[in-house]
């Protein structure tokens, strides 16, 4: 075999290089700077600090509502997003509600409401309440607007709502201070296109890096106060409320993964022509 | 002590479908079989007992027994249409659900109109009617028109139309790519999520 024979083999086997090999190298690209826990620098984005400076501007005592329209397919880019402004919320004194419109993530949502309430010393129906889930996505958006109770006679421990102190006087969208909602689906148009728009809502939107571009057009519309895109947005939030979690944490990962994908995309179209380059030669001659 | 070995029995379970699933990428195995269909089964038991005790229990049953008169017999309505919803597992009369389907289709057709309308169509056209005192504005509004152009298919793609299609087409691809760059960074995402687990929860080395 000539040394022109052997690269064409090493060229030919970069260039159908074992998806394995691919995975192998992104696994550990992900587990290093996480292990080693290397730091990222996070720049905020305008979108992220407007959420922020809305939350920041309510006045105390003020009710924020967080709809959990994710489950566990999503969680770990929006569980950090819910942790931070719940945090973000609760150091503030505001109170908040917690409700959605994925039967499967509100355990995700509960969970991160409790451990974040544990932290800042709250009451469960004095400063916060778990209201559950209802099916029927835009008919129980609209409804809320008419009356909370229409829909939620009770919490998702079965006592009435009107048991609870933080709910007394309060009835529809025209109470709170806004709405997040944290959602990996199409749910954050109706919340648009119902709540926003009928109602005037003030929404803010987290939601994972796919969804993300598609609400750009709504913020721009200004009909999103704020808008937190995936992992990165997270991060961003974190930073904000001076909280490091994993959004943080994630920022070095993604940045080496992506540089790595970045190199895999020159290294597949480089050898890819010089392996046809080559083919041509060989044919030619 | 039991809520502590729950605990730690949840996480080693947790870590080992982790792998199972992980286990994929290498090649479709039993084991990463056993975690699909255990997610698959688990996730529907789940939503069936979230449904019934957040939504049958409370808003037909509690609500049957705590009200009279009007507010009671109101219910027979969505009980109605419920078991009609149902009657599609019966091939002799599944013809009955079509009712309950053109009650929900009613609702969503016209919510949906109106949410169109006054929620996306009116308010995106109001926020491309923007003065041209900027770079961003006419880029908004190029952008628009061009990709509307695009769009556009009862004439040919040539002249004008084709010098405008084509910017609109380089508008199209700039969105993909932000759509992909974004994709790549939500499937990465996912990976740390559960890299995060295994070292942190599981492994406890971070």
């Amino acid at each position: 075999m000539t040394e022109k024979e052997r690269g064409a083999t090493f060229l030919e086997k970069l260039n159908n290089l074992d998806r394995r090999i691919i995975f192998v190298l992104v696994f550990c690209l992900v587990s290093l700077p996480m292990i080693l826990k290397l730091p990222s620098q996070v720049t905020i984005s305008p979108e992220v600090k407007k959420a922020y400076d809305y939350i920041e501007a309510l006045p105390e005592h003020s009710i924020v509502m967080f709809s959990v329209d994710y489950d566990a397919t999503s969680m770990p880019e929006i569980q950090p997003m819910a942790l931070a402004m719940m945090r973000h919320a609760f150091s503030r004194n505001l109170k908040i509600i917690l409700t959605g419109q994925i039967a499967i993530g509100m355990p995700l949502g509960t969970q991160a409401m409790e451990e974040t309430a544990a932290v800042y010393g709250k009451k469960y129906g004095v400063d916060y309440i778990n209201l559950g889930y209802r099916p029927g996505y835009q008919a129980v958006i609209v409804a809320m607007g008419r009356e909370f109770r229409d829909l939620f006679a009770n919490d998702y421990r079965g006592t009435p709502i009107d048991n609870y102190p933080m709910m007394k006087g309060v009835h529809n969208y025209g109470n709170l201070g806004c709405v997040v909602v944290l959602a990996h689906g199409g749910t954050v148009e109706n919340w648009i296109q119902y709540a926003q728009s009928r109602f005037g809502v003030k929404l803010i939107i987290g939601t994972t890096a796919v969804g993300a571009p598609d609400y750009y057009s709504y913020l721009q519309a200004e009909q999103l106060v704020g808008l937190l895109g995936g992992m990165r947005g997270a991060a961003e939030y974190e930073t904000l409320v001076k909280a490091p979690g994993l959004g943080l944490l994630a920022m070095a990962p993604q940045s080496w993964v992506h540089m790595a994908i970045l190199g895999l995309i020159l290294l597949g179209n480089v050898t890819f022509f010089l392996v046809k380059r080559k083919a041509k030669k060989v044919e030619q001659k | 002590m039991i809520i502590s070995f729950l605990h730690t029995f949840g996480v080693w379970l947790a870590a080992f479908l982790t792998l199972a699933i992980m286990s994929f990428l290498y090649k479709d195995n039993v084991v990463y079989k056993l975690a699909e269909y255990l997610y698959v089964g688990v996730s529907a038991g789940f939503w069936l007992i979230y449904v019934l005790f957040f939504d049958v229990k409370p808003m037909i049953v509690d609500t049957w027994m705590n009200n009279t008169g009007i507010d009671r017999y109101m219910l027979i309505i969505p009980i109605v249409l419920g078991i009609l919803m149902l009657t599609r597992m019966v091939p002799s009369i599944s013809y009955l659900s079509r009712i309950a389907i053109a009650f929900t289709m009613g609702i969503s057709a016209g919510l949906g109109v109106m949410g169109a309308i006054y929620g996306m169509i009116l308010p995106q056209v109001k926020a491309t009617m923007l003065p041209l005192n900027n770079i961003d504005n006419l880029l908004i509004i190029i952008g628009v028109i061009c990709t509307i152009v695009y769009f556009y298919f009862s004439k040919e793609h040539k002249g004008i139309i084709g010098g405008t299609a084509k910017i609109g087409i380089v508008y199209v691809m700039i969105a993909f790519g932000a759509a992909f760059g974004y994709t790549v960074m939500a499937r990465i995402s996912l990976l740390i999520g559960r890299a995060y687990f295994l070292f942190h929860d599981w492994l406890g080395i971070i």
